[in-house]
């Protein structure tokens, strides 16, 4: 899995621009979150990329031609943190949950139990999430969402920007 | 300064002409009246009324090609942003800077079907380099400018302003700036190239046996005919120029081996397939140029100049990569092997072989002065016809199909910009009025448009368009009362079945055609009387003839590469190829 963290002009379209991208070069995004930063300008994607046909680097290559996008990384070359987040609800009580979570070593919490239906979150690493969700497969109701996952650097290496090319005409 | 107040209409026009635009190609309607009220009370822009939205993207692209300046268009909402679509397209395949102004529904009508409302930069984003929706009439010539700036920089492509009809109100005035300087966040522009990489590629070039240079369009974009004219010499080996690139190496020098590519000369596929270096300048290894990727160049190493990064190593993976600008880079590059003063003399030899793959199945160059009995005109023979009568000095616009290639192949074009085609996406309707565009650019040059019947009956309303402006084009339609192209492909893959190909009972008259739109009309079946009909045609300086040359129904363009295959395997003729 490839994990791309982007930095995009918060302007109307750049978001369909980024993914009109990838239904255009037929590359498939697996998951995608985005969201403002602190600077209102900006918005900031992080993206999951399948393996399969994708030439990540070319990815890399279409994505920072956007004139939109102001930055890409690939958060696999670089010392990264990788996050995400699921919520999810079984038809089962609160201990019955607590049981068969104890063998994962993520973050998680019970969040509410009502009639019997338990959600709990998961925080962790995109593949735990994964490892958990194909084994709860197998139980008779499951919901699930999931933020995508997030990315950063470690560091002082950063995405942020504010540089501006100025392109002054005599 | 005085304050200078306008409207946002007025704006545009404004920031247009103070983006030394001086000629728009359009069409209006509701949503763009108020420019239209804008452009008829200013006259530093001029607008040319076409007949069809397709037409004017067209010509603006036919006068950013010929001018390398960009090309600028105006439709309105609705129906003239979807007729505009074709030509975006068209120039965003082939890297031609446009700027394309759309008239919008008014702000707070989009979203809601609204009469001519149609998501214009949802439409059109696979093909813009960049699109705008205007949202405040303050930032018109900002957009304007930062529009410029985007189509022709970098590798360069088609911008969209939408504009919203409630912004350009004649009644809302606001102070005109426009701005001396630009901000663009992070906007990568690739200039020269690294010196390392230079290095690496003057020591692939002068180590190398069998060298060739290949360069497309993206060297013309770049201007860098003069210096690849320079490292071509220095080189002293073989050149070959993509259908983009026609022009950019003079065709008439001797280390020029013709195109290449599926239709592309015998010699310069054979140079490509047996070269032990591929020198690629503004080209990106298209799949009419490569046949199978994966049999392409496999005794070669590869040098890739591009202006965009992500053109290298797409289809085709090299061993010296230049992001930068082909001008720059192909100089940078000269200076170095100028400096060690090196000695071509080595590929002597491999251009000697170049030149009896030349001789041994190379153009048919004596093909107009051959006699047939039947007096049979063939397509190649009406091109040669062209080149004698215009002492191969034209610019050449052409459509798409057979006459398109032989065109290629036969009229041989000394210098960039004069050979103007749509190569990327292959547009039948282009040429005519593309023809319009160069011709309104260059007044005083010979602008031929070579055609067929299919292609030419596209975009053939553009003869009035040609009478309003007194346009005096010469259209020289090689007419093979089929559509050529396409029944070539039914004769060699689908065992002659013809479908849907023929129209013969129901072609039109050209010459009353022509001449009911005040132009001059000649036809010509003989072969004997060709010669003598093309130099009338150009002898006719300031009216617009339609030439309609009757030519060989049955001829074939030659050479082909078999589908899937290596570049060295060629059908030749319809009995000779080169591979069992
Ligand atoms: C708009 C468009 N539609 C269809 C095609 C497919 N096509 C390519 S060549 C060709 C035939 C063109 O016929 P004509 O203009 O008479 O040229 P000829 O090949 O006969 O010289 C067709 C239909 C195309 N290139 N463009
Ligand atoms: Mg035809």
């Amino acid at each position: 899995m490839n994990h791309i963290a982007l930095l995009m002009e918060n302007q109307p379209g750049a978001l369909s621009r980024v993914i009109g991208l990838f239904s255009q070069r037929g590359y498939n995004i697996d998951s995608l979150s985005v969201a403002p930063t602190q600077d209102e300008t900006l918005s900031r994607l992080t993206m999951t990329i399948g393996e399969e046909g994708a030439d990540i680097n070319q990815v890399l290559k279409q994505l920072y031609k956007l004139v939109d996008v102001v930055m890409v990384q690939n958060l696999n070359e670089a010392d990264a943190l990788t996050l995400e987040l699921a919520i999810i609800k079984l038809n089962k009580t609160k201990a019955e949950v607590e049981g068969l979570l104890k063998n994962y070593e993520f973050e998680r919490e019970i969040l509410d139990e009502k009639d019997n239906y338990t959600v709990f979150k998961a925080l962790g690493d995109t593949q735990e999430i994964e490892n958990l969700l194909s084994e709860l497969k197998k139980e008779e109701f499951l919901e699930v969402t999931r933020s995508g996952t997030l990315g950063m650097t470690k560091g002082n290496e950063s995405l942020a920007t504010n540089d501006q090319t100025k392109i002054s005409y005599d | 300064m005085a304050k200078v107040m306008t409207s946002g209409g007025e704006a545009l026009i404004k920031a247009l002409a103070d983006e030394n635009v001086d000629i728009i190609f359009g069409y209006p309607g509701g949503a763009a009246l108020h420019i239209y009220d804008a452009i008829y009370q200013q006259d530093r822009v001029q607008h040319i009324l076409v007949r069809h939205e397709q037409a004017a993207t067209h010509a603006a692209d036919g006068f950013a090609r010929a001018t390398g300046k960009p090309g600028v268009c105006l439709v309105t909402s609705g129906p003239g942003a979807t007729n505009a679509i074709t030509g975006i397209a068209t120039a965003y395949m082939d890297s031609i800077p446009l700027v394309v102004i759309s008239g919008q529904v008014p702000n707070h009508l989009i979203g809601t079907d609204a009469f001519q409302e149609t998501d214009m930069m949802g439409i059109s984003r696979p093909i813009v380099k960049h699109s705008f929706l205007v949202q405040k009439p303050e930032e018109i010539p900002v957009i304007v400018k930062k529009a410029f700036h985007i189509a022709t920089s970098g590798r360069p492509g088609p911008v969209v302003i939408d504009v919203p009809k409630n912004l350009t109100d004649p009644n809302e005035k606001f102070e005109y700036k426009f701005p001396s300087d630009l901000y663009l966040r992070s906007f990568a522009l690739y200039n020269e190239a690294e010196n390392s990489e230079v290095k690496k590629a003057v020591k692939l070039l002068t180590e190398a046996e069998r060298p060739v240079i290949y360069a497309g369009g993206g060297a013309i974009n770049s201007n860098a005919a003069e210096e690849i004219y320079e490292f071509g010499k220095l080189m002293g080996c073989p050149v070959t120029n993509t259908l983009m690139g026609l022009g950019v190496y003079p065709a008439s020098d001797e280390q020029f081996v013709g195109m290449l590519g599926m239709h592309g000369t015998y010699e310069a596929n054979m140079v490509m397939h047996e070269a032990d270096l591929i020198m690629a300048i503004g080209a990106r290894f298209d799949d009419r140029i490569t046949n199978n990727p994966n049999k392409f160049g496999l005794q070669a190493k590869k040098i890739h100049i591009d202006s965009d990064p992500s053109s290298i190593d797409k289809i085709i993976d090299v061993d010296v990569a230049m992001t930068g600008n082909a001008k720059k880079v192909i100089s940078q590059i000269n200076k170095e092997l100028k400096a060690m003063n090196f000695d071509n003399k080595k590929f002597d030899p491999w251009m000697k072989k170049a030149m009896q793959w030349r001789a041994d199945h190379g153009l048919n160059h004596n093909m107009l002065d051959q006699k047939n009995p039947g007096d049979i005109i063939l397509p190649q023979q009406v091109i040669q016809s062209a080149y004698k009568a215009t002492d191969g000095k034209a610019f050449v616009t052409s459509d798409v199909g057979q006459h398109q290639m032989f065109a290629a192949q036969y009229y041989h074009f000394n210098e960039p910009r004069k050979w103007i085609n749509s190569g990327g996406l292959g547009t039948m309707g282009f040429g005519l009025p593309a023809a319009m565009g160069v011709k309104f650019a260059f007044p005083d040059e010979t602008v031929a448009c070579i055609t067929g019947e299919g292609s030419i009956q596209m975009c053939i309303q553009e003869l009035s368009t040609c009478g309003q402006y007194g346009l005096p084009i010469k259209i020289i339609n090689l007419n093979n009362r089929a559509l050529g192209m396409v029944k070539q492909w039914q004769d060699m893959q689908y065992g002659g079945r013809y479908s849907s190909i023929s129209y013969e009972d129901s072609l039109p008259d050209f010459i009353k055609l022509a001449e009911s739109y005040g132009h001059v009309g000649m036809k010509v079946e003989k072969l004997s009387e060709l010669q003598a009909a093309m130099e009338e045609c150009f002898a006719l300086k300031d009216k617009l003839v339609f030439l309609d040359v009757y030519v060989d129904p049955d001829e074939h363009v030659y050479p082909m590469l078999k589908a899937g295959g290596d570049m060295s395997e060629m059908y030749l003729s319809k009995t000779e190829k080169t591979f069992e």
